[in-house]
């Protein structure tokens, strides 16, 4: 496979022909933020949060879609990208009940960490309280409407990966919500596995193990990639 | 069929109607039936019967006669004229020689609604009953197809439809011919053909109409796309919400099964195509070329980032040449006539006609077809005969909750899909929107912010979050709710949706407000002072302190 | 409204405490001996640490801890947003609602009916005015009612956040609004 150079803020980088500008460059040290990407599942290109300026081209493109070049000159954190980045964070922070306090996952929260990196240290925008349920029904987990942002990691991560299909969208809009099946209580869902895949790649406290108070929760990636890793080499090994 | 057969079949068709001393046509597209123009057209067929005249006067339906708002409209071959407002009980007077009795409503070739008119798309209007595959090869229909499948080389069409100019009709404008020779050239062995009539813009129903009035015209235009680009299967993505659309292509696509002009060895040659239809479910953003394919393989309808484009990656990933309805509706009369001719027609670098659906607060709205080109006064004063007494033009809406407002100031301007974008708005697919001063714009920008909000797949953050807040900016505005900080807040937003968004919904819904707001800043201000200057939104006047 | 310039002398210094748990007062309190630098800074004119009931004129910078819950909440902090130079959001509940807001997912009714009549033996809505403050039908942000200078989120504010973000405030700078959590 043959390697390509390009420029990633100002820094001269190689990538591997077909890498994505988004994975060049965070091999290379440098983190452009996102909440839909997660390493292993398919792009959404959903969050827009990974949109950077490629030279010579007019539009803001996708980091997690756009495939490296030759001599491409990336931008990822101009002034307007950054506020671009902020408002979309302020949009999530008043779209859904986002309380960090009370939250299970207070203080490991990617869109917490995320506002925080960002300077988002307040919303402007009028907060929507809409009105959403919690599904405890499932006997291990739960899922809250609540902390959602529908990055549809969950959606993904349970097709691609564990091969149940158990997570889809209904709705749509403002109206989106993730369901289980063809919208059943979780804990009635005749596919899912219960492998708990979809709970470690939730980038809020959306998805969440039963039985942690606020803030005790910890994500265990490392699971991923013991189960990835059972996959591609037959071995149980973490 | 092979080709004797055709020109046959148009041959017999042609004497028989010859031999008619009248035939009447009845409007029968949605507009006209919903006003009563079923009633009108079973009194005629009855009157008809009851003079003992069958054989020689034939009452038949037809596609859109335009003007839609003074419906029902039936146009008689005999005095080529269109009578306006017919009932059941005056329509018989048209079989005694009493049109006299139609004063004041009867409409000729020289009528200002039809004079500033050119009718391509909606040519067969009046001759051909949309249910009668006949009707359609009397006024030489499918002579195209037999052309490109028997007569024209794959190569040879694709290079016609880029000498025509033909631009997409779909609103974006992209050159119909360039796409083509994408999907033709590209080396994968499959391919597909489809046509995107998922018209959802409010106000518009231009594609609904040629659906409606002659569907076999939109079928030739698919069939002869498949030839030139090698693809075997078609198909028509319609609305669920036009049942009547519906109706009249599964009819035609089983006459045309039936005639042998869809389906295997048409005109005997090895050229084989099948035409599906695929119904919507009612969402606006299936109109986004990437969501009406997810749609068509049964997933989500949601769109996916471009690039790829379709012609590169569509349907089950294979190359496809995705095109509207008024698009495919132009094929025939360029491989018939040649590009050439279609590209003296209209602006020079949008050539051609274009249909309108002319809306809102205008004397005689419809359904109206103009040269690319024609200035929004000709559209709206002349054929369209003005707003009405008491108030004046303010502006007209084009391209829908994409597009922008179009103040009188820019009233001459041509109507092209370069100019437009100049001032902040769009060709757009054809709806046409026309304001008094009796409109409130910032209301306006409201309502289209709503229906983007309501329309939202949901995917992406800025468009699914972004409009409900726009919305609410808006909807405080209109209510003397707002304060200036939500003004630099509405136009950080736009700018927000306008760059990052995934498809093109998101991207175009600030269009409204930021043309709204260029060309009718005043009335922004106006509100936030707590003043609707057209006196539409209902601000509580402030309680005394 | 934002200032830049260096303050007085010796500025004057509030801090309130409107619709929340005191939970930043709290954490303000774990100042500890930092409490004599501050004091030493500036002029703790008023607080809920401090006996003063009247919220003082002519402030350079106050705190205001709490959402805006109650129609006292409502009076109070217009006037204060007018005694004082610059304000601060102070904390979550003020910053974005937090736990103080959690209500508005409801109606207000209900949310009395639940706590008062469900929960409590009382069995009795107080609904009499002049008695407690009526509370208004949606719990607001500080932001929302009055113009906001800084905010500084957290649930609460870490002790060391409060007194680098007062200290930079009082010295006429811009506190960094980058890696300020809201929550932990």
């Amino acid at each position: 496979m043959s390697v390509r150079t390009l420029e990633v803020d100002g820094r001269t980088i190689t990538a591997l022909e077909g890498q994505t500008v988004f994975s060049a460059a965070w091999d290379s040290g440098i983190r452009i933020p996102r909440l839909c990407h997660l390493g292993g599942l398919s792009e959404a290109g959903a969050c827009r949060l990974c949109l950077v300026e490629i030279e010579g081209q007019k539009k803001l493109q996708p980091a997690c879609l756009t495939k490296v070049a030759e001599d491409m000159v990336v931008n990822t954190a101009t002034p307007a990208l950054l506020a671009h980045r902020r408002l979309i964070v302020e949009l999530l922070l008043a779209e859904r009940n986002h309380v960090c306090a009370v939250c299970v996952l207070n203080g490991a929260c990617e869109l917490q960490d995320l506002a925080a990196q960002l300077g988002v240290d307040h919303v402007r925008l009028r907060p929507q309280y809409p009105s959403l349920p919690v599904d405890l029904s499932h006997e291990r987990f739960g899922l809250d409407h609540n902390r959602c942002i529908l990055c549809t990691r969950c959606v993904r991560v349970c097709d691609e990966v564990e091969g149940a299909h158990t997570w889809d969208v209904a709705g749509r809009g403002r109206n989106s919500r993730i369901i289980s099946d063809l919208g059943e209580p979780w804990g009635d869902s005749g596919s899912c596995t219960s492998c708990g895949k979809c709970v470690q790649v939730c980038p809020t406290g959306a998805l969440f193990s039963k039985g942690r108070t606020v803030a005790e929760m910890r994500k265990d990636r490392g699971f991923l990639r013991y189960i990835m890793t059972a996959r591609e080499k037959k071995l149980w090994i973490s | 069929m092979t080709g004797e057969v055709l020109a046959q079949t148009r041959d017999t068709e042609r004497e028989r109607q010859a031999g008619l001393r009248e035939r009447i046509a009845c409007c029968s597209v949605a507009g006209c039936l919903s006003a009563g123009g079923g009633e009108v057209r079973a009194a005629l067929e009855k009157a008809v019967n009851a003079r003992g005249l069958d054989g020689q006067v034939e009452v038949i339906g037809t596609g859109c006669l335009g003007l839609c708002s003074q419906g029902p409209l039936v146009s008689s071959a005999a005095t080529r004229q269109v009578y306006a407002g017919v009932t059941p009980e005056d329509s018989a007077a048209l079989l005694d020689g009493g049109a006299g009795r139609f004063q004041g409503r009867t409409l000729g070739p020289d009528h200002p609604f039809y004079a500033g008119q050119r009718r391509l798309i909606l040519e067969n209007s009046g001759r051909v009953d949309p249910e009668r595959i006949q009707d359609y090869i009397a006024q030489g229909g499918y002579r195209a197809l037999l052309r490109a499948a028997s007569a024209m080389s794959p190569a040879e069409i694709v290079a016609e439809v880029k000498r025509s100019g033909l631009r997409g009709r779909g609103g974006a404008g992209y050159p119909a011919g360039l796409k083509w020779e994408l999907v033709a050239r590209h080396p994968a062995s499959d391919r597909y053909v489809v046509c995107n009539a998922d018209e959802g813009d409010p106000g518009a129903f231009m594609n609904r109409s040629v659906l409606e009035g002659d569907p076999h015209r939109v079928l030739e235009g698919m069939a002869i796309a498949g030839r030139a680009v090698g693809a075997r299967q078609g198909y028509i993505y319609a609305r669920g919400e036009s049942p009547l659309a519906i109706a009249r292509i599964r009819t035609a696509i089983a006459q045309a099964q039936r005639e042998g002009l869809l389906g295997g060895r048409i005109f005997d040659s090895d050229f084989q195509f099948q035409i599906d239809l695929r119904i919507g479910a009612g969402a606006y953003v299936c109109g986004e070329e990437t969501a009406l394919l997810a749609s068509i393989e049964g997933r989500r309808g949601q769109p996916v980032p471009r690039p790829p484009y379709p012609p590169e990656r569509g349907l089950w990933g294979c190359p496809t040449l995705i095109n509207n309805v008024e698009t495919f509706a132009n094929i025939p009369a360029i491989v018939e006539r040649g590009g050439a001719w279609l590209a003296a027609i209209g602006a020079p670098a949008s050539p051609g006609t274009k249909v309108f659906a002319l809306a809102g607060r205008v004397a005689r709205a419809g359904l109206v077809e103009v040269p690319v080109g024609t200035s929004l006064r000709t559209i709206v004063m002349d054929i369209g005969g003005g707003v009405p007494a008491g108030c004046e033009f303010k502006a007209a809406q084009t391209g829908g909750p994409a597009g922008g407002c179009i103040p009188a100031a820019f009233l001459d301007l041509p109507m092209d899909y370069d100019t437009l974008p100049g001032i902040g708005s769009m060709m757009g697919s054809g709806g046409l929107i026309v304001m008094d001063t009796s409109t409130c714009m910032v209301d306006v920008a409201r309502f289209f912010m709503e229906f983007c909000m309501d329309e939202s797949c949901g995917k992406c953050v800025p468009c699914r979050a972004g409009t409900v807040q726009m919305h609410g900016i808006l909807r405080r505005l209109t209510r003397g709710e707002a304060a200036a900080s939500d003004m630099s807040m509405l136009e950080e937003l736009s700018r927000l949706l306008k760059e990052t968004s995934l498809c093109g919904l998101g991207l175009a819904a600030p269009n409204p407000v930021l043309s709204t707001l260029r060309h009718f800043r005043n009335e922004y201000e106006a509100h936030l002072a707590g003043r609707c200057p057209a006196g539409r939104c209902s601000i509580p006047v402030p309680e005394p302190v | 409204m934002t200032q830049t310039a260096p303050m007085s002398n010796k500025p004057r210094f509030a801090t309130v405490w409107l619709g929340g748990c005191s939970g930043c007062h709290m954490s303000f309190l774990d100042l500890d001996e930092r409490l004599f630098d501050l004091a030493a800074i500036a002029d703790i004119c008023y607080s809920p640490v401090a006996d003063i009931k009247e919220f003082p004129a002519n402030v350079d910078l106050t705190l205001v801890e709490g959402a805006v819950a109650n129609e006292d909440h409502l009076r109070e902090l217009k006037h204060i947003r007018a005694q004082t130079r610059v304000l601060v959001a102070f904390g979550d509940c003020a910053v974005t609602g937090n736990v103080t807001a959690l209500r508005n997912l409801f109606p207000l009714e209900d949310v009395l009916q639940r706590a008062y009549v469900e929960l409590a033996s009382s069995g009795r809505s107080p609904s009499a005015d002049g008695i407690v403050p009526r509370l208004l039908d949606r719990v607001l942000r500080v932001q929302d009612v009055v113009d906001v200078d800084f905010f500084l989120p957290g649930c609460p504010p870490s002790a060391d956040s409060i007194f680098d973000f007062v200290a930079t405030v009082l010295r006429g700078g811009r506190p960094a609004r980058e890696g300020r959590r809201f929550g932990a």
